[in-house]
């Protein structure tokens, strides 16, 4: 089967399109996860390619289906944190025998195809539609959503898995040459670790406000606190540590002011969701969880960072057409899981989407008071990738978790589950989803 | 000390002129628009035909910056912690170029400050662009 990225016709992008066409008519049934690692011990049932296929299965187990239902899958292809398969070591050859190959030896190891896919999971017999999205489960929502909409595929797995390789993230291949080439310098000649764009935009924010970083304390407190109640997440499954007020403010420094616990770490999993039809979802096991609408930033910075300024019209403009597309406003959302990894993305997120009411400046501010799931203001329930590592989905599975009423220690009690959003990860680069316990 | 650079057929023209002292930017000549990292076509009319490199007054602001504590370029490392600021020409404040700000000692760096552009050899004797407080 031949697979090519999604067009740019899938997206929502712009505003004023009106209310999705297809609102309320996708719906969310399963959900599959693989188990977390923090990196690769090179085993082939612990591979990418291996933890891929149980989160399907999982999720087509979750929505009471059987898998020859099943006629579409978009799919992420890309499966690296950072980390690369090193050109001068030869690939594990139990993994290699362990699996149905294509062409490419990394295919499952650190990267992922359709074609490895169904070579590896026979009972998928009736996929006639595939599709690729870049990057990151909140792009191949997007893109499953319009699919199903679009009648496509009626019932669409949309996968994502990360591949994370013995070693330091970031610090081989060109990081560690004595020369680079001259494009790549332009930008990466100055030694600026991840984090850095984004560190910058909040020093900018915290001198335009008048804020500082100790703000974040509650924020990243939370989301730890929520992570460790996500039973499927690196935290909760590894290391059940709770996070102090001291633990974070004295954390060392990665591109000040980000510090060590402003970046998520680096793991291994995969996760997957079953969409369908609304009318289909009625009679399998779960209750569906609604699609409203779907929505794309597609902004470019002028420059080699974006300005404060340029953030900020970009997460105005994404809010405004979340709204618009799935006719409703701010006062509509439950909750919200914005993302999350780098932990100073999260405040310009939800003042973009004027969440609870607050304005550009204001975040910090209402970080300070109850933002637990207890309360009536909930932030970030999933506990993002801070929460539970660095997937880019918890907040996807948290928000069809609560919709469902299935969150278990995360569930929000101090408000009805009844409208979320979820979806990053850039606020000039994003996907998001509003999601509905009902279709209208 | 910085990684070496190689230049490439795309960017050829922005080392060149660095090792012979020069801050040169590429513009569009159809749009009179500067952009930064060069691209193959112009960021507002998508045109890859009217590209062309201009050489800048090698002035700028520092418009914002961040210390880099834990960076992942090996020969930097023991450099650590660093400047990395953005500097923002004063030909066209859109246009961002990063500096390790020589002689700005680590988060001591005066925001807003005016900077010059200097030339700094790297690690295979490549020139680059880099800039100073003017003091």
């Amino acid at each position: 089967m031949t697979t090519r990225y999604a067009p740019p016709s899938m997206y929502r992008s712009r505003e004023g399109v009106g209310v999705w066409e297809h609102r309320g008519k996708v719906a969310a049934v399963g959900v599959g996860h693989s188990p977390t690692e923090r990196r690769w011990d090179e085993r082939p049932e612990t591979s990418v390619g291996a933890w891929s296929i149980m989160a399907l299965r999982n999720a087509i187990a979750d929505a009471g289906i059987t898998p020859d239902q099943v006629d579409g899958l978009v799919i992420v292809p890309e499966t690296t944190t950072g980390a690369f398969w090193p050109e001068d070591k030869a690939l594990p050859q139990d993994v290699i025998e362990a699996f149905v190959q294509t062409n490419d030896p990394l295919d499952g190891i650190a990267k992922l195809s359709v074609d490895w896919l169904l070579k590896n999971m026979p009972e998928l017999t009736n996929i006639n539609y595939s599709l690729y999205a870049p990057v990151c489960m909140s792009n191949a929502l997007n893109v499953a959503a319009q699919v199903v909409g679009d009648g496509l595929a009626h019932t669409v797995l949309v996968l994502k898995a990360w591949h994370n390789l013995q070693g330091r993230y970031y610090q081989g291949g060109q990081n560690a040459q004595d020369a680079i080439g001259g494009t790549s310098a332009m930008r990466s000649l100055w030694g600026a670790p991840a984090c850095y764009g984004t560190a910058l935009q909040f020093a900018e924010y915290c001198h335009k406000y008048n804020k500082n970083h100790d703000m974040m304390t509650p924020f990243i407190i939370n989301s730890r606190r929520n992570g460790l109640m996500f039973p499927e997440g690196y935290w909760a499954q590894h290391r059940p540590e709770e996070l102090t007020d001291e633990d974070y403010q004295l954390a060392r420094w990665i591109a000040k002011p980000a510090n060590l616990f402003d970046n998520d770490i680096p793991i291994m999993c995969a996760a997957s969701y079953l969409f369908t039809t609304a009318e289909r979802a009625k009679d399998m096991k779960q209750k569906p969880v609604y699609i409203l609408n779907h929505a794309d930033s597609d902004a470019v910075p002028r420059g080699l960072t974006p300005t404060l300024d340029e953030v900020e019209a970009e997460c105005a403009l994404t809010g405004r057409k979340i709204y618009e597309g799935a006719g409703i406003t701010a006062a509509d959302l439950s909750f919200e899981n914005m993302y999350d990894g780098f932990t100073q993305f999260h405040q310009f997120h939800i003042e973009g989407l004027g969440y609870r009411g607050i304005g550009f400046g204001d975040a910090l501010d209402f970080y300070q008071t109850d933002i637990s799931i207890e309360g009536s203001n909930p932030v970030s329930p999933s506990g993002g990738n801070i929460g539970s590592g660095r997937s880019r989905f918890w907040m996807h599975t948290d928000s069809i978790q609560q919709l469902q009423g299935r969150a278990g220690g995360r569930q929000i009690t101090g408000v009805d589950a009844e409208i979320g959003v979820s979806g990053g990860p850039m606020p000039l680069g994003g996907n998001y989803t509003v999601w509905s316990a009902t279709p209208d | 000390m910085k990684q070496g650079v190689i230049p490439d057929q795309f960017t050829a023209p922005f080392w060149s002129a660095a090792n012979e002292s020069k801050l040169v930017i590429q513009n569009c000549s159809k749009c009179d628009r500067l952009q930064h990292p060069p691209a193959q076509e112009c960021g507002q009319c998508k045109s890859g035909t009217n590209l062309e490199w201009k050489e800048m007054s090698g002035k700028g602001r520092i418009y914002n910056y961040g210390v880099v504590h834990d960076c992942p370029i090996r020969l930097l490392q023991d450099d650590q912690p660093f400047n990395v600021a953005v500097v923002m020409l004063d030909d066209d404040p859109g246009i961002q170029m990063y500096s390790h700000l020589p002689g700005t000692p680590a988060d001591e760096v005066p925001v807003g400050a005016e900077v010059r552009v200097v030339f700094e050899e790297t690690a295979n004797g490549q020139k680059v662009p880099e800039w100073k407080v003017v003091t």
